[in-house]
C-alpha cells in the first residue's frame, strides 16, 4: 500500500511532465501536420489550427492525441489513404478529412485502424471518401459523433461509411452515415454497441453486420437503404429500440435475418418497409413489443425458421401480416395486436376469444405467384380470404395467435 | 339538349331512388370514417365500396331508368331531333345526377377526414367507374329490347367485370407462371375498368407492398406520370366507347 502511494505520484507526473503539446498552422513554428506527427513522441498533444492541409497519407503509430480547432480540412486529393493509424491509446477529433482515394486493390479509407488499441476518432466530419472510418483487428474501440457522407455512384465504387473487421469492445455512438455502401459494417466483431447513429441513404445496407456476436444494437434509425439491414450468422444479438423505415425495394428488408440464434429484437418501430422482417433459417429469437406500422410485409418468417416467439407486438396497416413459404409452423405468436382480427371478447379480459390467423390466402398466393400482386384488394381475393378463414387448406393451420389481444399492446 | 337532359334530370330526382343512393353513400362513408380511429382503415372498406357498390348501381339504375323513359324517349323522337341528341342528353342527365350523387354522399365525407392523394384518388376511381358503368349500362339497354333481358345482361356484365376478370387472370397467372407475365398483367389489367381503378389506388395506399417483388414495375409504370396518363386515356376509353357504340346502334335500331 506504501509502495503504491509512492509509485502513483511518480506516474502522475511524469506523464504530466513528459506530454508536450504541438499546434501545427500557417502562422505556426510548425506548418504541416506530417512534421508535428515526426516529431512528437508518446502521449503528446497535436493541435491542429484550421485551414487546408494537403500532406498524402498520414502514419500514426505512437501514442498521440490529434486535435482540430474549428474542422481543419484534411484533403486526400483523391489519390491517398488519408489516416493509417496503428498503436494504441490514438484518438483523432475534430476534423474534417475529405476525398480519400479510391482504389479496387487497396482499400483506401478516410481512417484506417490496424492492429490497435484504446482507439478514439470523435467529432469529424468524413467527406466523399472511399470507406470512410476502416478498422480491422483492433479492440477497445470508440467511434462517436461522426459524420460520414458520400457520393454514391455504384455498389463497386464506393466503399462502407464504418468498417469494422475482426474488432472487440467497440462503442459507435451518435454517428450519422450516408451515401456510402454500406453504411455501418461488421464481420467478425465481438461485445460491441451500436448506438443512437443514423445510417441513410446507403446503397446497399444500412448495417450489415455477420459473424458478429454478443452484440447490441440500440436506438438507431436505418431509414431509406437500398435493402435495409442484414444480420447473418451470428448469436446473442440485443436489437433495442432501432427504426426502421422507407426500405422499399425488391429485395428490402427492414431487418434480413438470416441464421440467427438467442437474440432479442425489442421495442423496434418497422415503419414503410417493403418486408419488415424477413427471417431464415434462425431460431431461439424472441421480438416483442415491436410497432409494425404500413409495412407491405410485416414479417416475413421462412419455413427453415424454428423456436421463435413474438409476443406483444402491434400490427398496423400493413398489407399483409405474416407471411411463410410452408406449412410447417416452429414459432409461436401470442398476444399480439392485429388492426386486422375481427374477433370478439367476451369475457372483457382483453384478449380475443377466436384464434387470428395472420396468413392470409392470398399471401400465400403471391408467395407463390409474384405477378399475383397485381390482383390486391381485389374483390375476388377477398373472397377467397374469407372462404380460406372458414375452412383453412392452403394456408397453414397451425401458425395462428391464439391470445390476439383487443387494444393496442402499451409500447 | 341541354333542355332534354334537364328534364331527364328533374325525372330522376322525382323518383327520390338517387336521393337514397346519396343517402346510403353519405352514411356508410360517414359512419366508416367515425367508426374507424384510423382514417386508412376506413379508405380501404370505402374502396370496397367503391369497386363494387357504385358500379352495380350505376349500372342497374341507368337499365331501369332508360327502360322506363322509353314512352319518353319515343316521344321526343317524334319531335325534329336527331336521335344522337336524344340518348347523349339521356346520358347527361343520367351520369350528371350519379356523379353528384357520388360526390355528395363520398366526396364529402373523404374530403373532411382523408384529404389526401389516397382520398384523391379514390374520388377519381369512383367518378370514372360511375361514368363507366352507366355508359356501358347505356350500351346493354339499346341493345336488347326486352327489359328483363336488359337488366340480366347489365348484371351480368357487372359480375363479370367486378368478380369473374379477376379470377380469370389469377388462372391465366398460374397457368403461364413459367413466364415472365409482368407486362401481360398490365395490359390484362387495363381491359378492365374496376382493376384500373383499383391499381390507381393501390399505387397510393399500398405502396410498401407494390415496391416489393415484380410490384416495383407496376408502381413504376402506374405511378410515372406517363402512367397517370396511361390510366385516364383508359378510362377514357371505357366511358367513350360503349357510348359511342351505343349511339351507332341506336341511330340504326327499329323502334
Amino acid at each position: 500500500m506504501l509502495r503504491l502511494l509512492f509509485i502513483l505520484p511518480t506516474i502522475v507526473l511524469s506523464t504530466v511532465v513528459s506530454a508536450r503539446t504541438i499546434v501545427v498552422g500557417k502562422d505556426q513554428p510548425v506548418t504541416s501536420i506530417r512534421k508535428a506527427i515526426e516529431l512528437a513522441g508518446n502521449n503528446d498533444t497535436i493541435v491542429v489550427k484550421p485551414g487546408m492541409y494537403k500532406e498524402g497519407n498520414l502514419v500514426i503509430n505512437r501514442t498521440i492525441v490529434l486535435l482540430g480547432e474549428n474542422f481543419p480540412v484534411i484533403d486526400g486529393e483523391k489519390k491517398y489513404e488519408i489516416f493509417t493509424i496503428s498503436g494504441s491509446g490514438i484518438t483523432i477529433k475534430g476534423f474534417q478529412i475529405q476525398n480519400s482515394g479510391q482504389s479496387a486493390l487497396n482499400d483506401y479509407a478516410s481512417i484506417k485502424v490496424i492492429d490497435s488499441k484504446n482507439i478514439v476518432i470523435e467529432n469529424n466530419r468524413v467527406i466523399n471518401s472511399y470507406f470512410g472510418i476502416h478498422f480491422s483487428n483492433s479492440s477497445f474501440i470508440t467511434i462517436k459523433n461522426n459524420t460520414i457522407t458520400g457520393m454514391p455512384t455504384t455498389e463497386q465504387n464506393t466503399g462502407n461509411g464504418i468498417h469494422l473487421w475482426k474488432c472487440n469492445n467497440a462503442l459507435i455512438d451518435n454517428n450519422r452515415a450516408t451515401g456510402h455502401r454500406d453504411g455501418i459494417y461488421f464481420e467478425f466483431v465481438t461485445e460491441s454497441t451500436i448506438q443512437h447513429n443514423r445510417s441513410e441513404k446507403n446503397i446497399r445496407y444500412g448495417l450489415h453486420f455477420m459473424f458478429s456476436n454478443n452484440d447490441r444494437y440500440l436506438k438507431n434509425t436505418f431509414s431509406d437503404n437500398g435493402a435495409g439491414v442484414a444480420v447473418m450468422y451470428s448469436h446473442n444479438v440485443k436489437m433495442e429500440g432501432n427504426r426502421f423505415e422507407k426500405n422499399w425495394g425488391p429485395s428490402s428488408y427492414g431487418i434480413l435475418l438470416k441464421d440467427i440464434r438467442d437474440s432479442h429484437i425489442q421495442n423496434n418501430t418497422f415503419f414503410k418497409n417493403s418486408v419488415g422482417i424477413h427471417m431464415e433459417g434462425s431460431s431461439r429469437i424472441d421480438a416483442s413489443k415491436n410497432m409494425f406500422k404500413e409495412n407491405g410485409w410485416a414479417i416475413k418468417v421462412q419455413a427453415s425458421c424454428d423456436d421463435n416467439n413474438f409476443y406483444q407486438n402491434n400490427f398496423f396497416g400493413n398489407t399483409f401480416d405474416i407471411a411463410t413459404n410452408g406449412t410447417m409452423v416452429l414459432n409461436k405468436f401470442y398476444n399480439n395486436y392485429w388492426d386486422k382480427y375481427e374477433g370478439y371478447d367476451r369475457n372483457k379480459d382483453g384478449v380475443g376469444d377466436v384464434p387470428y390467423h395472420p396468413v392470409s390466402m392470398y399471401s400465400m398466393i403471391v408467395e407463390q405467384n409474384p405477378n399475383a400482386l397485381i390482383l390486391l384488394r381485389s374483390f375476388i381475393v377477398s373472397l377467397f380470404d374469407k372462404a380460406e378463414k372458414a375452412i383453412p387448406s392452403l394456408t397453414p393451420e397451425n401458425l395462428t395467435d391464439d391470445k390476439p389481444m383487443i387494444k393496442p399492446n402499451k409500447l | 339538349m341541354l333542355k332534354l337532359s334537364k328534364y331527364v334530370l328533374y325525372d330522376i330526382v322525382r323518383s327520390k331512388v338517387i336521393l337514397a343512393y346519396t343517402a346510403f353513400l353519405f352514411i356508410v362513408s360517414f359512419s366508416l370514417f367515425n367508426m374507424e380511429d384510423h382514417s386508412s382503415k376506413a379508405i380501404l372498406s370505402l374502396l370496397n365500396i367503391i369497386l363494387i357498390v357504385v358500379p352495380l348501381i350505376s349500372m342497374i339504375f341507368t337499365t331501369i331508368h332508360y327502360y322506363n323513359s322509353y314512352e319518353f324517349i319515343e316521344l321526343m323522337l317524334s319531335q325534329p331531333m336527331s336521335r344522337r341528341k336524344i340518348l347523349l342528353s339521356e346520358y347527361g342527365g343520367i351520369a350528371l345526377s350519379l356523379v353528384s350523387s357520388f360526390i355528395i354522399g363520398v366526396g364529402i365525407p373523404v374530403l373532411l377526414f382523408s384529404p389526401d392523394s389516397v382520398g384523391f384518388s379514390l374520388l377519381f376511381t369512383g367518378i370514372s367507374l360511375t361514368l363507366v358503368f352507366t355508359s356501358l349500362a347505356f350500351l346493354t339497354s339499346v341493345k336488347s329490347r326486352d327489359k328483363a333481358r336488359g337488366i340480366g345482361f347489365a348484371l351480368l356484365l357487372w359480375f363479370y367485370f367486378a368478380l369473374i376478370y379477376d379470377g380469370l387472370i389469377l388462372m391465366v397467372l398460374f397457368t403461364f407462371s413459367e413466364y415472365p407475365l409482368e407486362k401481360a398483367t398490365l395490359v390484362l389489367s387495363a381491359l378492365n375498368p374496376i382493376d384500373l381503378g383499383r391499381i390507381s389506388i393501390m399505387l397510393k395506399m399500398d405502396v410498401s407492398a407494390l415496391m416489393g417483388y415484380t410490384g416495383a414495375l407496376y408502381k413504376d409504370f402506374f405511378g410515372s406520370a406517363s402512367g397517370m396518363l396511361f390510366t385516364m386515356g383508359i378510362m377514357f376509353f371505357w366511358i367513350v366507347a360503349p357510348l359511342w357504340w351505343a349511339l351507332r346502334v341506336f341511330k340504326q335500331k327499329d323502334l
